[in-house]
């Protein structure tokens, strides 16, 4: 009895050991991977452009109250429609790019916008990959009824005009920052979903899956150790095309008036409201529009950049 | 051939019933179009449920939705709420004027993204090519309704060249293709660049060139050809996008489409025209992605269908 507990404890210190030896060389392998990635940073002008234009925007996101010249909800009927500063008479350095139709700085909306614009973004592509990487999963590796299911769910999804979806279901629901953000995960779990079920069934036929199954691994823990973490890059590089994408639709929902409540400012919102003025205020459209396009190409500069590291057949170039 | 012909067109069913279904419940849970359409004359009750009956919608809604599905496959949509036509004809009215706007705005990108991707590839590493690429990257960060009224800013109100919306003559639809194309075009000239250096580098290309081909003959006969074999793939997927697309540009420039009608349509609760319309987008957009699978077998003769 106390051998047999001996051993046990033994074998046990001994695939500890192992392990942890395992564990550290893996280690040392992201380690040396992550060095070789920022060295590939240094190399490539493009991306480190695009870092920076991430961290502008990142930074007057977080930053927005210390930041921002004015209050963004302050509204002053003197001043209503400013023109830029470079704009004789009337534009001053007090707003620097103007004012809105009831008085509000334009440059102080734009800095608060960034802070939802983003984190839309951010959480709505987050729910979706989980979803959609949980559905491909299980259509991957489970297939049959699972696969087929969820697969014309996919064909509907891709055949539907998204557009139109969000329009009903704003309509049904009304304009808020959830309801924006469910219309969005709805919208983009597809692709996670297609590209991992994909992978999945590569990875299935493999020896090192097949051996972990003869081993005995329990389903969960294949996917989890083998099958997670080798769809892992592709993920993160949608993940990076979808933040983009998603940016973008955000601005066109809330272009056409479906986003957030009107008092919350992001930047497809405020190309709503100006979409009035075209004729006489330009900058209404103009600054905030060019906030998204700045924002989406440093995600897109930096995302060619992770794609090039993380898989090197994707390679553009 | 005829297998996957056969399985495809079964799958497009199924996928019909699915969106027909979806678009049946979820724009009955936009609100009632009875009330919106009798609110000018304090109507009582009994004229709430006579038009009820009249619009068919007093019945339990898996009934309707039946009856819905039963006349639909022989092409009765019902009639609009708002105008008493027919929802179909009045849908098939406005589509010609989105597939032209679509087709314009692909046209616009393949006319930019061939050359430039060409360029872009074949002077590889150049200023040209670093041009090019960031121009075709800034395409895709744009938002295209954006896009539309930045152009509609310069090109509509300060200099008044073009009218700023509406439709008629080939100047309604310069603006409005370019802003919904530029998009694909800078997706297409990326693609269009990667897949082109990677076909430049194969052996056959060499064989080509080493048996005294021309560069030009080299490029159009044996490169581009193979280069767009991953296009193709990419221009099946962009359409339904492009439609999509089409939706808010169609609002920007008062464009007769199919756009402005579906959305004008959901904010007055005219179901027929909103299923009418979701429903023959759909069917456009299988029947697109169809068209583009079987074109593979012609361009990429190594590529069967089953």
């Amino acid at each position: 009895m106390a051998s047999s507990s001996q051993a046990n404890s033994a074998a046990l210190r001994a695939e500890l050991s192992a392990s942890q030896a395992a564990e550290k060389a893996s280690r040392a392998r992201s380690r040396q991977r992550w060095r070789r990635a920022l060295l590939s940073l240094r190399r490539d002008p493009s991306a480190i452009f695009g870092l920076i234009i991430l961290s502008i925007v990142i930074f007057a996101a977080l930053f927005a109250p210390w930041i921002s010249p004015h209050d963004p909800g302050l509204v002053d009927p003197l001043k209503r429609l400013l023109p830029p500063f470079w704009s004789e008479p009337q534009g001053s350095m007090e707003h620097i790019l103007g004012t809105d139709a009831v008085g509000r700085d334009i440059l102080s909306r734009i800095i608060y916008g960034a802070r939802i614009s983003l984190s839309v973004s951010l959480i709505s592509v987050l729910l979706s990959s989980a979803l959609g990487v949980s559905l491909g999963l299980l259509a991957g590796y489970y297939g049959r009824w699972a696969d087929a299911i969820i697969m014309r769910l996919v064909d509907i999804q891709l055949a539907y005009p998204l557009i139109l979806f969000a329009i009903t279901v704003a309509a049904i629901f009304g304009a808020s920052l959830r309801n924006l953000i469910i219309v969005l995960v709805i919208a983009n779990w597809v692709t996670y979903t297609r590209v991992v079920r994909g992978e999945v069934l590569v990875r299935r036929q493999t020896q090192y899956v097949e051996a972990a199954r003869v081993n005995g691994c329990r389903d969960g823990r294949i996917i989890r150790q083998h099958i997670l973490p080798n769809v892992f890059s592709s993920i993160l590089v949608i993940f990076t095309l979808q933040v983009a994408f998603v940016l973008i639709l955000e601005s066109g929902l809330s272009f056409l008036g479906l986003g957030v409540e009107p008092t919350i400012p992001t930047w497809g919102s405020m190309l709503n409201e100006g979409r009035n003025y075209i004729m006489t205020a330009w900058w209404l459209e103009t600054f905030p529009g060019l906030a998204i396009m700045f924002t989406v190409l440093g995600i897109n500069l930096l995302g060619d950049w992770i794609r090039d590291v993380l898989d090197p057949q994707l390679r553009i170039d | 051939m005829w297998n996957y012909l056969i399985q495809r067109l079964f799958y497009s069913i199924f996928v019909l019933i699915g969106i027909s279904l979806i678009v049946f419940i979820t724009v009955r849970l936009t609100g009632d179009p009875v009330a919106m359409l009798l609110q000018d004359g304090n109507p009582s009750q009994e004229d709430l449920d006579e038009m009820r009956r009249l619009l068919d919608l007093d019945k339990p809604v898996p009934v309707q939705y039946v009856n819905f599905l039963a006349k639909a496959v022989t092409g009765d949509f019902g009639r609009s709420f708002r105008y008493s036509t027919p929802a179909l004809s009045l849908v098939l009215e406005r589509m010609p004027a989105t597939l032209k706007l679509t087709l314009a705005a692909m046209s616009v990108a393949v006319l930019i993204a061939f050359p430039l991707g060409i360029i872009s590839a074949v002077s590889r590493g150049s200023p040209l090519d670093f041009g090019v690429r960031l121009v075709s990257l800034i395409g895709i960060s744009m938002p295209n309704f954006w896009l539309g009224i930045i152009l509609i800013i310069i090109f509509g109100v300060n200099l008044r060249w073009l009218p700023v919306s509406g439709s008629g003559g080939l100047k309604y639809l310069i603006m409005p293709a370019i802003a919904l194309g530029s998009a694909l075009a800078g997706t297409l000239t990326r693609l269009l660049r990667s897949s082109m250096l990677d076909v430049l580098s194969d052996d056959y290309i060499r064989t080509a060139r080493a048996k005294g081909l021309s560069g030009r003959m080299v490029l159009t006969r044996h490169a581009l050809r193979n280069a767009l074999i991953p296009v193709l793939t990419i221009l099946g997927l962009q359409f339904g996008l492009l439609l999509g697309g089409a939706v808010i540009i169609e609002n920007v420039f008062a464009w007769p489409g199919v756009g402005r009608l579906v959305v004008t349509s959901i904010g007055l609760r005219d179901y027929p025209v909103v299923q009418a319309s979701v429903i023959l987008l759909a069917v456009i957009l299988l029947t697109v992605n169809l068209l583009v699978d079987l074109l593979y077998t012609v361009v990429d003769p190594r590529v069967t269908l089953d």
